[in-house]
């Protein structure tokens, strides 16, 4: 209880509920592992390598989610009746877990194929797409860090991120459009290939992913308004940081900024 | 809109017939990338003709890097950006008119390229009509692509190493689908050859609605 109340005292950059909302997340994390490594029997064909649908397909769900927000919030940043910075950051945020959950897919299934398939990868349409959904996101990330002017890189980006996520409903379909290697639906159809403890394992991952995704949106999104807040504030910074050397007095730059500048100047010194 | 796209196109190509760039040095490299490739599968004559449209397409898509640069390149200098921008041009028309001469000059290359298969990897055309078509879907797709994505990087310090990340995997179908069409026109698979320009005009037809309808938000911000 010390443990929990210290954690909920502690003032990071989230809040009370972000808190809770990052407590809650522990917990069914905590909850999946333990019934996907100690209630779920092994399965009868693929033995102990079955506990990876625990991770893989609740990883994959959550890279799709992240994009197809990006998208969202770029087509709202787009439209000008709905256009603000605030859709811009929700998609940064959003396109960067995504490919976080992204390259967790692709390690992932990487570890099931050795086993089962003999090989690492292989040129499979649901695994080529995936790997280019990767690239293309990684390409709208180092877009994203070009600089310049920020609405004029939120519209260049916008556009790039509704192309990019085109991508994403061809390789959610790639099972069931083209032969693969992949197995296609393994809940979603009339009878579920997976009952008992795994199909409830396996649900409760998705809603642990969920929870992960919501926590780590919120901490990203808010990097993402100190971030555009430096962008913002760090020339007035700059500037009356030179006008103090020569000592001018002027108008300081916000208590945030102040005090991260100040710490940076002692770290500087002591070092 | 048509019109503009014409003045623009038009432009575009006049430029290039006075510099000369794409034959005389895109063109000499495309056949550059071939002997190389040549170089590396070790002149082994049984893999070159029966990898030959996958190189054909790669080489393909490496010149269509130089295009599109060559093309944002001939707006960077002298404020000729700003002069597109405030010249009153339909946006729409101007993406089609800016890919439509970067096709032009693909069509060119791909004749040579064409060419030089023969003759390098003793390559035989069996399907001319399959060949012809998929070639001009693949090339449509890749000109609207890489104007898309050549305007988005239009303007920046980083655009000629951040325009290859951009685009590369956005046209990888087109690499995949023009590479199984031509495999199919060559004689080289018993697959059906057509089910794989479907794909090519899809793509084709996205990214041309796309470039139309979104080039006046890039053109405003370039």
């Amino acid at each position: 209880m010390v443990m929990v109340r210290r954690m909920l005292e502690y003032r990071g950059t989230g809040d009370r509920v972000t808190r809770i909302l990052g407590l809650v997340t522990l917990v069914l994390v905590a909850v999946t592992a333990w019934l996907g490594l100690v209630v779920s029997p092994p399965d009868k064909v693929q033995g102990q390598l079955v506990r990876l649908i625990y991770v893989h397909p609740a990883a994959a769900t959550a890279c799709y989610v992240g994009f197809g927000l990006c998208a969202f919030a770029s087509l709202a940043y787009l439209w000008p009746r709905t256009r603000s910075r605030r859709w811009d950051r929700l998609a940064a945020a959003s396109a960067e877990i995504g490919v976080v959950f992204c390259i967790l897919t692709l390690v992932t299934g990487s570890i099931w194929g050795r086993p089962a398939w003999g090989v690492w990868w292989t040129w499979d349409a649901r695994l080529t797409l995936t790997a280019l959904l990767l690239a293309v996101f990684l390409g709208y990330l180092a877009l994203r860090r070009t600089g310049g002017d920020p609405d004029s890189r939120a519209k260049r980006c916008a556009v790039v991120a509704v192309v990019c996520a085109l991508l994403v409903p061809v390789d959610h379909e790639a099972t069931t459009w083209w032969q693969t290697l992949h197995q296609g639906n393994t809940i979603l159809r009339p009878n579920p290939l997976i009952h008992g403890w795994q199909l409830l394992t396996m649900l409760i991952s998705f809603v642990t992913y969920g929870f992960l995704f919501a926590w780590l949106l919120v901490h990203r999104y808010r990097v993402e308004v100190l971030e555009d807040r430096f962008e913002d504030e760090g020339y007035e910074v700059a500037i009356a940081e030179r006008r103090a050397e020569g000592g001018v007095v002027t108008i300081g730059p916000s208590p945030v900024l102040s005090e991260s500048l100040s710490v940076s100047t002692q770290k500087a010194g002591q070092s | 809109m048509w019109r503009d796209a014409v003045v623009v196109g038009g432009k575009d190509l006049r430029v290039e017939m006075h510099s000369r760039v794409t034959t005389t040095q895109v063109a000499p490299y495309a056949i550059l990338v071939l002997l190389l490739f040549g170089f590396a599968f070790d002149q082994n004559h049984a893999i070159l003709s029966q990898a030959a449209p996958g190189l054909f397409w790669m080489a393909v898509l490496l010149c269509s890097m130089l295009a599109v640069q060559r093309s944002f390149a001939l707006e960077a200098a002298d404020g000729a950006r700003d002069g597109l921008r405030l010249s009153g041009l339909d946006p729409a028309g101007i993406f089609l008119g800016k890919a439509a001469a970067v096709a032009l000059q693909l069509v060119i290359l791909e004749v040579v390229l064409g060419l030089g298969i023969a003759v390098l990897f003793g390559t035989t055309f069996h399907n001319p009509a399959l060949l012809v078509l998929s070639a001009a879907a693949a090339t449509v797709g890749l000109a609207s692509a890489g104007t898309l994505y050549g305007m988005v990087a239009a303007g920046l310090r980083v655009r000629e190493t951040l325009l290859p990340l951009l685009i590369l995997p956005v046209v990888a179908p087109v690499l995949l689908g023009a590479t199984q069409a031509w495999m199919a026109a060559l004689g080289l698979t018993t697959a059906d050859g057509w089910r794989w320009l479907t794909l090519l005009v899809s793509f084709a037809a996205i990214y041309v609605t796309f470039g139309v309808l979104s080039f006046s938000v890039l053109v405003e911000e370039a």
